[in-house]
């Protein structure tokens, strides 16, 4: 059982460590062809602006470095490491990324190119005041959220991933130097290239690979059905006209693997823990869609998180899909949901039948556990149960129910509507341009937004606790220490990481790293007064130091 | 088998999908009725905000892949 998983966390149900990742498509209307990474630190520096101006104590600041000591994303969960010299230079994320003078080049085009002292550097990174990251990813502004306790709270603070992002806008739309520069939250241009959003999960390390492997791939293939985003287009390039459920299945090649970036893996097995190696692993979950529906992100967090616990606990439906790629592909290309896939016994289920096994081997587990009673329950799992059940019942007969937050159901009603007035054939190119701004991030042109606001796609997020999301941490986490540090200390914080605050103490040459390798420490309880009293970093880190509170 | 019963029973054909209805029901309408008047002003609204060169757009819609 997974008492080791989370100290302090009830286990068997959808209460973990968990966190979000989403990589922003990026789209400077007035610049086309302008260079994806020099445009994706203009982001980063235009939030930057914004936060320096909200003063110390208040959110972000600028500059934080990232603490690069304990990234390794070239170890394999599967026993062993690449070594560098047979690593793609995508996969190198362990040290910081440059932007080059030719890049720069590349995106002012010939008439303005000047780096001199003048220009701010290019910023690739940022810690912010919530504890999230705020980085350029390869080609795309990326928002790592601070790690959370609960489906819930990851809803909520990826959400002010999102309000970071338009904060962005908003601020580079005014800029008549460096914008305007758009963001989408989805995970492809439609033309071959995808972009991940990504979920991370904190398990046991007692929990053997092997079965993780086993007990989340037929789950991984068929939960597209309650959370994938719809995409136009199939094929990675998109070139056969249609519509899907997944923006994300059609660039998955392999089964397990350590790629990201190509030969993309229904298993990732990056095995970077951010936290005490020996006791945990931190599983890097890349087969998502990036949402923009509240209920479909919530339960892509919710249900992923009972599954892990249906694995911890050896309660996994023992099911097998036969050739796993191309059944993802398949269940994403039948939005009608009666597909089936084969399993390695013979038996054929279809993406729903397959989802309502996990989902009764969770509630049992649940139930068992008492994590979902009402009184005495963890306060998330019965919330979690009832959404993902109510999903499975609309999906299976009440669609026009499922459409106001499946999100590929929300959008093919969008599209269905235009090709149903405007005659519209699945190459036109108002339907791809429908399923683009679908997830613009301003709400006056996001279409999904819109929808948000006339009532027509559900939402669970309160706004104001959205709001509060992007200043403050979550209290439960070790993102508190790491927030609340940036928050106290703005010019005291040299570089930060997920488990590490290295702080450059005023008056010394000697940085001080302090270790946050245990994510449930850190926390308000641990660390508030501690803050509370001590405002200057001197004697908050004699007082740290000589306690370990952390 | 458990979630047999569950199974959708009635699929549906995209490339006949014309059938379309958004759940935005005014009160005192028809269901239907109600439907197809929250699609037509769904249309309308989104018809004002998409992005004016639909053909332009989605091809400058170029991004480089990630992770």
């Amino acid at each position: 059982m997974s008492s080791d998983t989370s100290p302090g966390l009830a286990a068997g149900g959808a209460l973990r460590v968990m966190g979000s990742e989403t990589e922003f498509g990026i789209h400077a209307p007035s610049a086309p062809g302008a260079n994806a990474t020099y445009l994706s630190s203009q982001v980063i520096a235009a939030y930057s602006r914004l936060t320096r101006g909200r003063g110390g104590g208040g959110g972000a600041e600028a500059g934080t470095g990232w603490d690069y000591t304990d990234e390794t994303p070239l170890r394999d969960a599967r026993g062993w490491t690449v070594s560098r010299g047979q690593a793609h230079p995508d996969q190198l994320t362990d040290i910081e990324p440059v932007l080059t003078a030719e890049a720069v080049a590349l995106a002012h085009g010939p008439a303005e190119i000047e780096l001199d002292g003048d220009q701010e550097p290019a910023l690739m990174n940022l810690v912010l005041g919530n504890g999230a990251r705020l980085y350029v990813d390869h080609a795309h502004p990326e928002y790592s959220s601070p790690e959370v306790t609960n489906p819930r709270d990851a809803l909520v603070w990826d959400l002010a991933g999102d309000a970071v992002a338009l904060a962005a806008v908003r601020a580079l739309a005014e800029d008549r130097e460096r914008g305007p520069v758009n963001l989408y939250k989805n995970n492809t241009d439609g033309k071959g290239a995808s972009y991940g959003s990504h979920e991370n999960y904190l398990v046991p390390r007692s929990v053997p690979f092997g079965e993780l492997i086993a007990g989340l791939t037929p789950f991984f293939v068929s939960r597209q059905l309650v959370c994938g985003a719809g995409r136009v287009g199939l094929g990675q390039d998109g070139s056969r006209p249609g519509y899907q459920v997944s923006q994300r299945a059609d660039y998955f090649e392999a089964e397990v693997g350590l790629e990201t970036t190509m030969r993309r893996p229904i298993i990732n097995t990056r095995d970077e823990p951010h936290a005490v190696a020996d006791k945990y692993r931190r599983l890097h979950v890349i087969v998502g869609d990036a949402n923009v529906s509240h209920v479909a992100n919530y339960l892509k967090f919710g249900t992923t998180a009972l599954v892990l616990s249906l694995i911890e606990a050896g309660k996994a439906p023992q099911i097998e899909v036969h050739d796993p790629v191309p059944a993802l592909h398949r269940l994403s290309h039948d939005t009608g949901m009666t597909e089936t896939v084969r399993l390695i016994d013979g038996r054929r289920l279809t993406g729903l039948e397959i989802q309502w096994m996990y989902f009764e081997a969770a509630a049992k587990l649940a139930a068992d556990q008492g994590v979902a009673a009402e009184h005495g329950g963890d306060g998330h799992t019965a919330e979690v149960l009832r959404r993902w059940e109510a999903a499975l019942t609309d999906l299976g007969g009440n669609l026009d129910a499922a459409a106001t937050y499946v999100e590929w159901l929300a959008k093919l009603r969008v599209l269905d509507g235009y090709r149903s007035r405007d005659g519209l054939a699945w190459g036109d190119a108002r339907l791809g341009l429908v399923d683009i701004q679908w997830s613009d991030v301003r709400p006056e042109r996001g279409i999904a937004l819109r929808l948000a606001a006339r009532g027509a796609l559900e939402t669970m997020a309160d706004p104001a606790a959205v709001a509060a999301a992007v200043v403050e941490p979550p209290e439960d986490t070790r993102a508190w220490f790491r927030g609340k540090s940036i928050q106290h200390f703005p010019r005291g914080v040299a570089s930060a990481s997920w488990d590490s605050v290295v702080f450059a103490p005023p008056n010394s040459y000697r940085l001080q790293r302090v270790p946050t390798r245990e994510p449930l420490r850190g926390t308000k309880a641990l660390t508030g007064a501690l803050f509370a009293e001590h405002p200057d970093l001197e004697g908050f880190l004699a007082a740290l130091l000589g306690e370990r509170h952390t | 088998m458990a979630g047999q019963e569950h199974k959708s029973t009635q699929p549906r054909d995209e490339e006949e999908a014309v059938e379309v209805e958004v759940p935005t029901p005014a009160p005192g309408a028809s269901q239907d009725q109600a439907n197809t008047q929250g699609v037509d002003d769904l249309l309308d609204e989104i018809d004002n905000v998409l992005e004016t060169n639909a053909e332009e757009f989605v091809r400058g819609f170029v991004q480089k892949g990630g992770q």
